[in-house]
């Protein structure tokens, strides 16, 4: 629709200004999609929420006579989210064409793998990179510059490098494509391999489009292909298409998925970088970690440094979703505080409830509570609270939400994605999640806790990847920070949230029911009966607990608890 | 049988292009919207390995089909930010309103196969719903049902 939208409001300005429109990247800001921006004479005017209706009056008003359309335009909102980024890689996004590569190449693109290829050597790539502190930004945060230099010493050829496209890394794959083609160019100079692989999920249809496009492009003006910049080195670069599984972000199960096999990870040592993909020296990088390459080449390893702390150096994008008012994808400066994402960023919490939790770094991350919001994120301090930076997810909680349901959830999924190849992860989730949801289902035990926290030892000590070693964090930091609502479930049989259906009950509070019979109406199970103006009864029995009738009470009569 | 046809088209393009067999296995499936029991035999026996292998990848990996699907798609984003916006309670309602029996994901009259998926990377409009490559952001049990009844009545999006 967006596509569809844009071209229409194109056509109909080219008629009637000679005016030329634009298609860009996601700017992140999600929830005040669609966003158009309207640029005369060099000043902009960016409307928000933008619906195909209003295109007409945004031409004839604004194009035409010069008129904003005030009441469309952007709120502090949008300012907020955006000034108190640090964007780097998510700059260009948004702002460039991700189709064209003209544009790439106005905000120098394609210069720092010239500079690479023409003045310097593999190692002073190497070099530059690992003075800059850059680490991966996919998981468990390895120096990118000391993984290539292992990789590069390796004696066997041919050597090979790797792009992961995840979850959050969709958008620089739609924004700027060509910062991850060039990031990967440097990278395979650097490492002295031929020929890369972006391994990117088939759904992600858009993404794998303009990364297509872009490389097309790129071979056209010669950035891809043989004796680039009279260096004699060649370059190529193929596509891979991921299915679903997130145990594909494992470093050696996404190869035996390139492989052609089921992606169970291999035993290390030997590392990838000794011996990956068909057993020769490979590199994986994540496309965030890529996406940063060109810049440190261009700009220098000091400039990347003096952003972030003192470990964890650069930006970090964070896909910053669930209960908040402004979603949408951030880049922050490493070592911001969560305070300051969700309530500055984010515009907090939404319908100004109460903030409960946050959960960082995608399914295996850690719960972090309410309490420890002032630490700055960074890749040590989220180590410390037992979490993980992992691929940048943040799922904001609030106090509507149940702790206990919400890991049963992501233990629900870890079970779902283990690949069954060890035992500690196979049979460990499998027997987290029986328990989480007996506890959710009111059978729960005290004694239950203390099995739970022995599996997550023997499951952190022992299994194979990191997925089962970090499934039980959920669980691990959920039972240090809220074990008051481990114990509510257990000992008195309630949700303190009202959200584990089988611990709620639904009652009509006498003094507030009008008799309207709304909720009688609702009611799915036919477990509500009482004459028109009267008190109306539900009868436990029947009530499938489905909140139907919760939802419709215009009284507030009705109590969950 | 037509089906030969196809399935020496297909094994020309894997000799020829080198593919690996997931590769394989996602062409199949691309043109005929599962792999059937039938397939797997005859290009194990074709290439000359065991089904199992096949079977080892085809059970592995969850976008594999082994049952053909309706004729629309719809997709459930399950991920977690979907989730705690209610994804499972759409699941829920998709399913009464089609009436699925458990273990079952297509209508008995192939008209739609409903799944749920991992996140698909778009939490910022959660929950979503994709209906036949086209993506619903900001979902809710009652739009996702009138998007379906319009389906069942016209065949076509008439919009929610």
């Amino acid at each position: 629709m967006f596509k569809q939208y844009i071209n229409k409001s194109g056509i109909e300005a080219e008629i009637g200004q000679r005016c030329s429109y634009q298609k860009v990247g996601c700017r992140g800001f999600c929830s005040k999609d669609v966003l158009v921006d309207v640029v005369i004479d060099g000043k902009k005017t960016t409307y928000q929420l933008v619906k195909p209706i209003m295109v007409e009056r945004i031409v004839s008003e604004h194009i035409m006579n010069g008129q904003p359309v005030a009441e469309w335009t952007v709120t502090p909102d949008y300012e907020a989210f955006h000034s108190k980024q640090h964007k780097i890689v998510l700059g260009p996004c948004g702002e460039i064409s991700p189709e064209k590569i003209e544009d790439y190449l106005a905000i120098k693109g394609y210069k720092a793998a010239k500079k690479c290829m023409t003045r310097m050597t593999q190692r002073d790539v190497i070099t530059v990179v690992k003075n800059s502190g850059l680490r991966g930004r996919g998981g468990s945060g390895f120096l990118t510059g000391l993984k290539w230099e292992i990789c590069l010493s390796q004696q066997e050829q041919p050597h090979y490098i790797i792009c992961n496209v995840g979850e959050v890394n969709r958008a620089l794959a739609e924004g700027n494509p060509h910062a991850i083609i060039e990031g990967l160019l440097i990278g395979g100079y650097a490492i002295g391999a031929e020929k890369g692989y972006i391994y990117i999920r088939e759904r992600y249809h858009l993404s794998v489009e303009r990364l297509q496009n872009a490389i097309l492009q790129a071979k056209e003006k010669g950035f891809i292909g043989k004796n680039l910049f009279n260096s004699g080195f060649n370059f190529d670069i193929d596509f891979s298409f991921g299915t679903e599984s997130f145990i594909c972000g494992e470093e050696t199960a996404l190869m035996e998925s390139i492989e052609g096999k089921r992606a169970t990870p291999r035993f290390r040592p030997p590392f990838p970088a000794e011996q990956g993909l068909w057993g020769k020296p490979t590199i994986i990088n994540n496309a965030e970690t890529l996406s940063n390459i060109p810049l440190i080449i261009g700009k220098g390893a000091p400039w990347f440094s003096s952003i972030g702390t003192e470990h964890s150096k650069g930006t970090k994008v964070f896909t910053l979703t669930g209960k908040i008012k402004n979603n949408g994808l951030v880049e922050i400066p490493m070592g911001m505080s969560l305070r300051e994402i969700i309530y500055g960023i984010g515009g907090g919490i939404e319908g100004n409830r109460k903030l409960k939790a946050v959960q960082v770094g995608g399914p295996s991350g850690g719960i972090i509570p309410e309490s420890m919001i002032d630490m700055g994120l960074d890749y040590e301090s989220l180590h410390k609270v037992g979490t993980i930076v992992g691929s940048g997810g943040m799922v904001v909680f609030d106090e509507d939400d149940c702790i206990v349901s919400i890991t049963r959830f992501f233990i629900e999924f870890l079970q779902r994605e283990s690949c069954g190849k060890c035992t500690p992860c196979r049979i460990g989730t499998k027997r987290m999640l029986e328990i989480l949801s007996r506890i959710t289902e009111g059978k729960g035990e005290l004694e239950d806790l203390s099995t739970l926290e022995r599996l997550s030892s023997v499951m952190t000590t022992s299994s194979l990847c990191g997925l089962g070693k970090m499934a039980p964090n959920p669980f691990i930091t959920s039972l240090n920070h809220f074990k008051n609502e481990y114990l509510a479930h257990i000992r008195e049989k309630k949700c303190p949230a009202g959200v584990c259906t089988s611990l709620i009950t639904f009652t009509i509070i006498e003094e507030l029911c009008k008799g309207c019979g709304m909720c009688r109406r609702v009611c799915p199970a036919k477990a509500i009966s009482g004459a028109p103006k009267k008190l109306h009864i539900i009868d436990a029995d029947l009530c499938v607990k489905c909140g139907a009738c919760f939802k419709a009470c215009k009284f507030k009569s009705i109590s969950k608890g | 049988m037509d089906n030969i046809k196809v399935y020496y088209k297909i094994l020309n393009e894997y000799r020829k292009h080198d593919l690996n067999l997931i590769m394989l296995l996602q062409k199949i499936q691309e043109v005929f919207g599962f792999v059937s029991e039938d397939s797997v035999y005859w290009f194990s026996r074709q290439l000359d390995i065991p089904a199992s292998k096949f079977y080892g990848i085809l059970t592995f990996y969850p976008k594999f089909r082994l049952k053909p699907t309706g004729k629309n798609i719809l997709t459930v984003c399950c991920g977690a930010a979907c989730h705690i916006k209610g994804s499972d309670k759409i699941v829920q309602k998709v399913r009464e309103t089609l009436s699925l029996n458990e273990g079952e994901d297509t209508t008995p009259n192939l008209q739609f196969t409903v799944q749920e998926a991992t996140c698909i990377g778009a939490c910022s409009v959660a929950p979503l719903v994709i209906l036949n490559n086209t993506v619903h952001a900001n979902m809710d049990t009652d739009k996702t049902v009138k998007l379906l009844k319009g389906f069942v009545i016209e065949d076509e999006y008439i919009g929610y």
